[in-house]
């Protein structure tokens, strides 16, 4: 997605981007608890996921429990703590979605096994372009007025080729 | 001679119909072209089902997505023909501007959305952004900024409707000291995205409305909390700030006053309930985003502590037209909607408040598909219910929604034709409240997860006769006992078939 900066769904983990990353992000808010879910957010940008590792140098640097690390974590649901697959789907859920037709979407991607194939299946709640609906999102990029036809194409495509 | 300026929407939905690929197919048209021809993105420019959208002058054509070559090539003979003002890209009807959709609009919030392009602060000042800040700050006192708030009327975007003039007053009041100003731009409610289309599309309005309320409450600090699943809007803002900074519209220093104003996006990481006042300070403090009861209330004890004022994206964004129109000229004011579901021009549009839901949804929105009836309207989100179509006439505003058990809410409008299924959709809503549902009070908790199970059992056929009252009762416990806006009004979706589809309800016990 273009520009994306921020957004942890859809979007593959960021490799490239400079090891210190993260020590840049604690630095920028002074090693202040308040910035824990943009520090996290950076972490997971730039490791795909949050391992025990990740979340124990967190907590270290911003001497905080590593319980109070995990405990906000979790609570927000576009934190992981499992290593990504190259491909991500995501149907999403949102109201105009959900009348015009996602829940035959899900059923039909369900039955795919897409895991195997290296592609995890996920649902977002509204993304707010509710003109394409039903939509799907696949790896970042939004994919308008599916079928279970066509949305099976495009994740067959997909699955089929490595990152 | 001027430059002839062709505007492409390059915001979310149209952007992802190929919008921000016909922008660069018609950029290099426009280099060659000496300065005759100005290809620009802009934000939203309404209709977003017909998109991509692209506008010359009053003309609004759409794309419905062409390759950019041959367009880019109808472009340049128009250009080479001298006949740009009358030029009609081929195959791509034209949205006349006495549709309904555009011509019932007043537009005030978005005055500039789709005129202007969002990157650019020049742009932006171009149109009068920051004008009303510079005269705020160097001629008004801060008790004549929220008089005049108070008097155009203007309540509460974010679907609560409380007065905005006695909240700016009421923080103001506070002991003077460090205060902070929080918009939340948290647009939660599935089917929602009027606050996306204002931060994408003008992002310099929202920061104006909020550095004018720093100045009225005596704020130096401010947070723009926002999703995470809009990245374009979090891109536009933070340039926005950026650019803001480096023209003196915020910092130090403002417009050559002794006003200061620093403004920081935080961005959420998925939770619906933050968009709950006390959870959002929570969130922007860094914690777990779980409510807390009320008193004290943000206004006296908010974030880090401190007297913070929260307004939604376009409570804000309405301040400075308020202030340019004068209150009483700007009373009643406009509410932007999101127009999407089983209708056949679906998108962003503003109407004065009090438009009647007939007007935007059969008028503007062309009604339902062909062949199709409109069974109801869903308004407020997973906090809202449904209008059923004998209701169409009722007019759009906080207290004839709410006498319905709708509310307004943010502006979210899902129109529901007769395939809709009422215990389904109610079933749809409960699911996403028991998903959100921070867990910390148990009405909450439990009586989420007991709603949707009971509502399940009916769709299933396998409801007992007395479940039908047990539905009912355990609402009302939702409602009463829940701690925070999200419990209380959980079951609306609910109340909301339990009221007006009643008999879908019963079918299900045979």
């Amino acid at each position: 997605m273009a520009g994306s900066d921020d957004i942890p769904f859809g979007e593959q983990p960021d490799f490239g981007e400079q090891p210190d990353a993260l020590e840049q992000e604690l630095q920028r808010h002074g090693l202040q608890r308040d910035g824990l879910i943009e520090i996290l957010t950076c972490a997971q940008r730039q490791h795909g996921w949050l391992s025990p590792t990740v979340l124990t140098t967190i907590a270290t640097r911003l001497q905080l429990p590593l319980s109070q690390v995990l405990g906000t974590a979790s609570f927000y649901h576009l934190f992981r703590f499992e290593p990504p697959l190259p491909h991500r789907c995501l149907v999403c859920t949102g109201t105009a979605c959900h009348v015009l037709g996602a829940p035959l979407l899900l059923a039909a991607l369900r039955e795919e096994s897409l895991p195997q194939r290296g592609m995890e299946l996920g649902e977002v709640r509204c993304i707010g372009s509710c003109s394409g609906a039903p939509l799907v999102v696949i790896d970042g990029q939004v994919l308008n007025h599916q079928s279970p036809a066509s949305a099976l194409r495009a994740v067959r495509s997909m699955a089929t080729t490595q990152p | 001679m001027t430059a002839t300026a062709v505007r492409i929407c390059t915001a979310s939905s149209c952007r992802s119909r190929g919008g921000e690929a016909i922008r660069a197919g018609l950029t290099p048209v426009a280099q060659a072209s000496g300065s005759r021809l100005r290809v620009t993105g802009v934000g939203c420019l309404g209709p977003c089902s017909d998109g991509p959208l692209m506008a010359i002058g009053q003309r609004l054509f759409s794309l419905e997505a062409p390759a950019p070559e041959p367009l880019a090539q109808s472009l340049q003979q128009a250009l080479d023909h001298n006949s740009l003002e009358t030029w009609r890209p081929p195959g791509c009807p034209l949205i006349p501007a006495d549709d309904a959709f555009l011509r019932l609009q007043r537009r005030l919030v978005l005055q500039r959305c789709g005129v202007i392009d969002p990157e650019s602060i020049e742009a932006a000042l171009a149109h009068g952004s920051y004008r009303q800040l510079q005269q705020v700050v160097n001629g008004n006192t801060p008790a004549a900024v929220i008089d005049a708030v108070r008097r155009s009327g203007l309540r509460g975007r974010g679907g609560a409707g409380y007065p905005t003039g006695l909240k700016w007053a009421t923080v103001a009041a506070m002991p003077a000291g460090d205060k902070v100003v929080v918009c939340n731009a948290d647009e939660g409610d599935p089917g929602a995205f009027m606050d996306r289309t204002v931060m994408e599309g003008d992002p310099h309005r929202l920061l104006e409305g909020m550095a004018i309320a720093a100045y009225a409450i005596g704020a130096s600090r401010g947070f723009v909390y926002v999703r995470a699943e809009y990245p374009l809007a979090i891109e536009r803002l933070r340039r926005a700030i950026a650019a803001a900074q480096a023209k003196r519209w915020l910092g130090s220093a403002i417009a050559g006053s002794r006003f200061r104003f620093d403004v920081e996006i935080r961005v959420g990481a998925g939770a619906y309930v933050c968009g709950e006042e006390t959870a959002l300070i929570h969130s922007i403090e860094g914690g777990r985003g779980v409510p807390r009861p009320r008193p004290p209330y943000p206004a006296e004890q908010g974030v880090f502590g401190l007297p913070t004022l929260i307004n939604n994206v376009e409570t804000f964004a309405n301040v400075p037209v308020l202030l340019a129109l004068g209150p009483e000229a700007y009373h009643p004011g406009t509410k932007v909607f999101s127009l999407t579901g089983h209708v056949r021009r679906g998108g962003v549009l503003e109407v004065p408040m009090g438009t009647s839901l007939r007007t935007i949804v059969e008028e503007m929105g062309g009604g339902a598909p062909a062949g199709r009836s409109i069974k109801a309207v869903q308004t407020g989100g997973p906090s809202g219910g449904c209008v059923p179509a004998a209701h169409l006439d009722t007019p759009v505003d906080y207290e004839s929604l709410r006498a319905l058990g709708s509310t307004m809410g943010s502006g979210g409008m899902v129109v529901l034709d007769d395939t809709t299924d009422m215990v389904d959709l109610a079933a749809f809503f409960m699911a996403f409240c028991r998903e959100e549902s921070c867990g910390k009070c148990v009405p909450c908790r439990c009586g989420t997860v007991q709603l949707e199970l009971l509502l399940r059992k009916l769709l299933a056929r396998r409801a007992q006769p007395g479940d039908l009252e047990q539905l009912e009762q355990l609402c009302h416990t939702v409602q009463q006992a829940s701690l925070c806006g999200l419990g209380q009004c959980a079951p609306n979706p609910v109340f909301s078939v339990l009221r007006h589809f009643r008999s879908e309800l019963e079918a299900c016990l045979h």
